[in-house]
C-alpha cells in the first residue's frame, strides 16, 4: 500500500507513469504537467530531479522542450567501460515503462490463473480430498489453467490444431484467429485514439460509448438507405465513403456538443459526456422502434446494410479481416502526426499541459476544447461504423457493446500514444477473440476474461506495485543514489 | 455465469476446511482431462455434442436463457452427451461464439433468442452437415420474408395463448378495475406476452360487461411501457410503483429478472399481486420471500423444447420443421395458482379452463403480430 501512496504523491517522478495516472487528476487545469511529449522510452528529462516537483514550473518550460535524445544517465559520465554500459543497459531495461506494462500483464495472468483454477469444478472436487491425494488437485488445477490459456492462444493468435500437414489453406485457417484479434481491435483502436487525444489535451472524455453508438447508427442508416445504383467498384466505394463519412460526421457532431458546452458554459465534460451517452442509448433505442429503421415484425433491429456499403474483406473468405484494420492503423499514424508534428496538436498538448499558460500564450483554449472533442468524436464514430460495416451488418441498440468504455482502458494502457494504443487494442482484441474458444473448449466462465482485463489495468495503474512485486529498482531512487555517489567522489 | 465467481470464492474458502475428505475410489483422471479438451475436440468426434449460445442476457437471466441452459444441463445428465456453452456479452460475439461451436465439433448448436437469427442462419448455411436450432425466432431473408433451412430448426412459442388466459384471469381478479403490464425491451418475444394479456382483459370485459383497464401496452400501436433493459430491477420497481399509483393491482412484468422489482413494489402495497413469466415464479428460489404475491405465471417451456430437440437429434431424428409450443402441446400454459388457489373463484377457473379448451380446439384464435 505504501507504494501506492508513494506513486500518487509524485506522479511525474517516473517516466512510466505520468500519462496513465494523469487523467485521474480530475480537473483539467490541474491535469497539468506530466503531459509532456515523452514517448515511451525517452521519458525522463534528466537533470530535472525530484527537487523539481513544481508542476507549474515544469509545465511552463515543458512544451518547448520535446527532448527526444536518449536518456543520459549519470553512469554515462563515468568511464565507458563495458561494465558501465551494461549497467546503463540494465538500468534502462529495468526502469523502462514497457517492461512495467509487460510485467503487469504477466502478474494479471498469474492472478487470473488462480481464479481460473478456483472456478473449475474438477479443481474444487479434488480439493475436497487434497490431503488424501494432493496430486489430483495439482493436475486438475494445471489442466484447467493450461487449458484456458491454450484456448485463449488458439482463439486469438494461432490455432495449431487445424494443422495436419497440408497446404496453404490450412495455414490460413491456423492464423485466422490472429485476424479475428485484429478485427476486434479495430473499433477499439479508433475510439481509444480519440480518447487519448482528449486525455493529452486535459479533457476526460467518457463519451466514446455514445459517439461509437451514434456512428454505428449513422453508418447503418446510410448503409441500407442510400443504396447507389449498380454494384460496380465505383458505386461500392461511393457508398462506403458516404456511410463512413456520415458516421464520422455524426460522431464528431455528437462529441462537439460536449465540446461546445464545455467551451461556452464551462460545463464539466465528464458529466456532459456521460449524459450524452445515455441520450444516445435511448435515442437509438427509440429510433429502432420507429419507421426510421424500417422495423419489421416488431423487431428493434435495423436491416442489413447493402453489400455496396460493406467494408471489403482484406484477405479473402477464410478470414474476417476487413479494410477497417488498415484504416485504423492509418488513423493511428494520422493522430501521431496530428499530436506530435502539427501546430494544432501542439496547441492541444499545450492546453493539456497548462490551460492558463496556453491561454496566456495566445492559444484559444475554448476553440481547442471544441476541436479536441470533435476529433475524438470523429474517431469514435468511425469505430462504430467499423463494427457495422465490417462485422455485424445489422445495427441494434446494443451494437456498440462496451467499446466506448473499453477504449478508455485501452487509451490508458497505451499511455495515450498511437503506438501504445494499437498494441493495447490488440491485447484487448485478443482477449475478446479468444473468449469464445475459452468458453467452449476450456469451459472458462466469460467473466474470467473481464477479470483479466481489470487486473491488467489495476497493475498498469500502479507501477510501484509491479516494481515491488518483481523487485525492480525505482528509477528515481537509483538516480538519486547515483548522483549522491557522484557528489561524494 | 456471473454467479460463478462469488460462488467460486466462497467454495475456495470452504474447501480449505473440507480438504481433509477421502479420495474417491476410482481414478478421477477422466474428469480432469475433460477440461483441457483442446486436442480431443479438434478431430472428428463420434460422440454427440450439443451446444448452446446465449444472447446478451447470459445464463443467469432467470428467464429464457436460463431455461434453455437448464434444458442443456438436463440433456447432459439424462442423455450422457457432451455439452458446451458460450455466453455472449454483446452482439459482436454472436458470430465468434457460433464459429467456436462449429470449431469445437458441435453436432447441434442452439442459439437462444431472436437476436441470434442472422448468426445461426449464416453458420447453418455454411455448415450444411451440422444441425442448428434457434429459440424464439424463425428464419428470414434480408427482406424479412420467411425462409426454411434444411438443418436449422426454429423453436417457437404461441405465448400469446397463455398470456391471454393470464389477462382474462387478471381482469377477473382485479379489485380496482385496473391491471398493468410492462416489458424490458420491445422484442417480439416480450411483446407477444403483452399482446395476449391485453386481449385477455378485453375478452373478459366483453364477456362480463365490465370495464377493466389494462395499462402499459397498446396492441394496435404496438407501443407501451418498457424499462429499457433486462437487468435493472430498480426500473421495474419504479414502473410498478407508478402503475400502483395509477390504480393497478395486478402487474405482469415481462422483463426477466426485472420482475423482482415488481414483487418488491407489490409487497409494499395491500392487495397487489404479480403474474410471473417464462417459468413458475412461485417455485423460483429468488422469489422465495415474495411467492405469496404471485398470482400465477405464464409458462413458456423453453427447457422442454431445447431438451426435446437435443433428444431427437441424439436419436438421429433431427428435423428442421419448426417446433411451436402451444396450449395444446403444453409448450405454453398457465401455472398453478398456489397461494391464490382459494382466492380465485371456481367460476372464473371454470371460465379459463373453458377458454383454454376453445383455444386448443381452434374455436378461439389469439393473435399477435409477434407470433410466428
Amino acid at each position: 500500500m505504501s507504494e501506492n501512496n508513494d506513486g500518487r504523491e509524485k506522479p511525474e517522478r517516473t517516466g512510466a507513469q505520468p500519462d496513465a495516472a494523469q487523467p485521474d487528476a480530475d480537473a483539467p487545469s490541474q491535469a497539468a504537467a506530466p503531459q509532456q511529449p515523452e514517448a515511451h522510452t525517452e521519458a525522463e528529462p534528466d537533470g530535472r530531479g525530484p527537487e523539481d516537483s513544481g508542476r507549474a514550473r515544469r509545465a511552463a518550460q515543458a512544451p518547448a522542450v520535446p527532448d527526444t535524445s536518449p536518456r543520459p544517465h549519470p553512469v554515462d559520465d563515468g568511464p565507458t567501460s563495458s561494465q558501465a554500459r551494461w549497467a546503463t543497459f540494465r538500468h534502462e531495461m529495468l526502469t523502462g515503462s514497457w517492461l512495467l506494462t509487460l510485467l503487469a500483464i504477466v502478474a494479471a495472468l498469474v492472478i487470473s490463473s488462480v481464479l481460473i483454477a478456483v472456478a473449475d469444478a474438477d479443481v474444487r472436487a479434488s480439493a475436497g480430498y487434497f490431503f488424501a491425494r494432493p496430486a489430483d488437485l495439482l493436475s486438475a488445477a494445471w489442466s484447467s489453467i493450461a487449458g484456458t490459456y491454450v484456448a485463449l492462444f488458439r482463439g486469438s493468435v494461432f490455432d495449431y490444431t487445424v494443422l495436419t500437414g497440408g497446404g496453404v489453406a490450412e495455414l490460413g485457417r491456423a492464423i485466422s484467429p490472429l485476424t479475428k484479434t485484429m478485427v476486434e481491435a479495430t473499433p477499439l483502436i479508433l475510439a481509444a485514439l480519440g480518447i487519448g487525444i482528449g486525455f493529452r489535451s486535459g479533457l476526460f472524455n467518457i463519451g466514446a460509448q455514445g459517439q461509437v453508438l451514434m456512428g454505428a447508427a449513422t453508418a447503418s442508416l446510410v448503409g441500407f438507405t442510400f443504396v447507389p445504383p449498380g454494384t460496380g467498384p465505383f458505386s461500392s466505394l461511393l457508398h462506403l465513403v458516404l456511410a463512413l463519412g456520415a458516421a464520422v460526421l455524426v460522431g464528431g457532431l455528437w462529441a462537439g456538443i460536449a465540446g461546445i458546452l464545455k467551451a461556452r458554459t464551462g460545463a464539466n465534460e465528464v458529466i456532459v459526456t456521460i449524459m450524452l451517452n445515455w441520450i444516445a442509448t435511448y435515442l437509438v433505442a427509440y429510433l429502432l422502434t420507429t419507421a426510421v429503421y424500417r422495423v419489421q415484425a416488431n423487431r428493434p433491429i435495423a436491416p442489413h446494410v447493402a453489400e455496396t456499403a460493406e467494408l471489403p474483406s482484406l484477405l479473402g473468405s477464410w478470414s474476417p479481416l476487413h479494410w477497417g484494420f488498415p484504416l485504423a492503423l492509418l488513423a493511428a499514424l494520422g493522430v501521431w502526426w496530428l499530436m506530435e508534428r502539427s501546430t494544432i496538436g501542439f496547441q492541444f498538448r499545450a492546453v493539456g499541459a497548462n490551460m492558463h499558460a496556453a491561454r496566456t500564450a495566445g492559444i484559444s483554449v475554448n476553440r481547442v476544447f471544441v476541436m479536441v472533442m470533435v476529433t475524438a468524436g470523429m474517431l469514435a464514430g468511425a469505430g462504430g461504423a467499423m463494427q457495422i460495416l465490417g462485422v455485424e451488418g445489422t445495427f441494434r441498440a446494443s451494437s456498440a457493446g462496451t467499446i466506448g468504455f473499453d477504449a478508455i482502458t485501452v487509451a490508458l494502457l497505451g499511455r495515450n500514444r498511437s503506438g501504445g494504443i494499437v498494441a493495447a487494442a490488440m491485447l484487448f482484441g485478443a482477449l475478446r477473440a479468444g473468449a469464445a474458444l475459452m468458453q467452449t473448449v476450456a469451459d472458462t466462465p466469460v467473466d474470467i476474461i473481464l477479470v483479466i482485463q481489470a487486473v491488467i489495468v489495476l497493475f498498469i495503474a500502479a507501477p510501484p506495485l509491479v516494481r515491488t512485486l518483481f523487485r525492480l529498482p525505482d528509477p528515481q531512487r537509483t538516480r538519486v543514489a547515483a548522483r549522491a555517489k557522484e557528489a561524494t567522489r | 455465469m456471473k454467479k460463478t465467481l462469488p460462488a467460486a470464492l466462497v467454495a475456495a474458502a470452504a474447501l480449505t476446511l473440507a480438504a481433509c475428505g477421502a479420495a474417491p475410489e476410482e481414478e478421477p483422471e477422466a474428469t480432469g482431462e475433460e477440461t483441457t479438451a483442446g486436442e480431443e475436440t479438434g478431430g472428428e468426434s463420434t460422440d454427440f455434442t450439443a451446444c448452446l449460445i446465449s444472447d446478451e442476457g447470459g445464463w443467469d437471466d432467470a428467464s429464457f436463457n436460463e431455461s434453455a441452459f437448464n434444458g442443456l444441463t438436463q440433456a447432459e445428465a439424462d442423455l450422457g452427451i457432451e455439452v458446451r456453452d458460450a455466453e455472449s456479452t454483446d452482439p459482436g460475439q454472436y458470430a465468434a461464439n457460433a464459429d467456436a461451436m462449429v470449431q469445437a465439433g458441435c453436432s447441434l448448436t442452439v442459439g437462444v433468442g431472436f437476436a441470434l437469427e442472422d448468426t445461426i442462419q449464416e453458420v447453418a448455411e455454411a455448415n450444411p452437415d451440422l444441425n442448428f436450432a434457434l429459440v424464439d425466432s424463425a428464419f428470414s431473408d434480408a427482406e424479412f420474408n420467411p425462409v426454411e433451412l434444411d438443418n436449422a430448426k426454429p423453436l417457437l412459442f404461441n405465448t400469446q395463448e397463455a398470456a391471454f388466459l393470464a389477462g382474462y384471469l387478471a381482469a377477473g381478479m382485479t379489485e380496482t378495475g385496473t391491471v398493468a403490464t410492462y416489458g424490458g425491451q420491445p422484442f417480439p418475444s416480450v411483446t407477444i406476452f403483452m399482446d395476449g394479456f391485453v386481449d385477455g382483459v378485453a375478452a373478459y370485459n366483453e364477456a362480463n360487461g365490465t370495464d377493466v383497464q389494462a395499462l402499459g401496452w397498446d396492441k394496435e400501436a404496438q407501443n407501451g411501457s418498457m424499462t429499457g433493459d433486462f437487468t435493472n430491477t430498480e426500473n421495474g420497481y419504479n414502473t410498478t410503483q407508478q402503475f400502483i399509483a395509477d390504480g393497478a393491482d395486478i402487474i405482469l412484468p415481462v422483463a426477466g429478472p426485472v420482475g423482482s422489482g415488481s414483487l418488491r413494489a407489490a409487497a409494499e402495497h395491500e392487495g397487489v399481486s404479480v403474474i410471473w413469466v417464462d417459468s413458475d415464479g412461485y417455485e423460483q428460489p429468488a422469489n422465495a420471500d415474495y411467492q405469496q404475491l404471485i398470482l400465477t405465471s405464464v409458462l413458456k417451456q423453453i427447457q422442454t423444447a431445447v431438451y426435446d430437440t437435443i433428444d431427437a437429434s441424439v436419436g438421429g431424428e433431427f428435423s428442421a420443421e419448426p417446433y411451436v409450443g402451444t396450449l395444446e402441446n403444453g409448450g405454453v400454459g398457465l401455472a398453478p395458482f398456489h397461494d391464490f388457489e382459494d382466492a380465485v373463484p371456481a367460476e372464473l377457473q371454470a371460465e379459463i379452463e373453458d377458454l383454454q379448451a376453445q383455444i386448443i380446439a381452434g374455436e378461439l384464435e389469439v393473435t399477435s403480430p409477434s407470433a410466428n
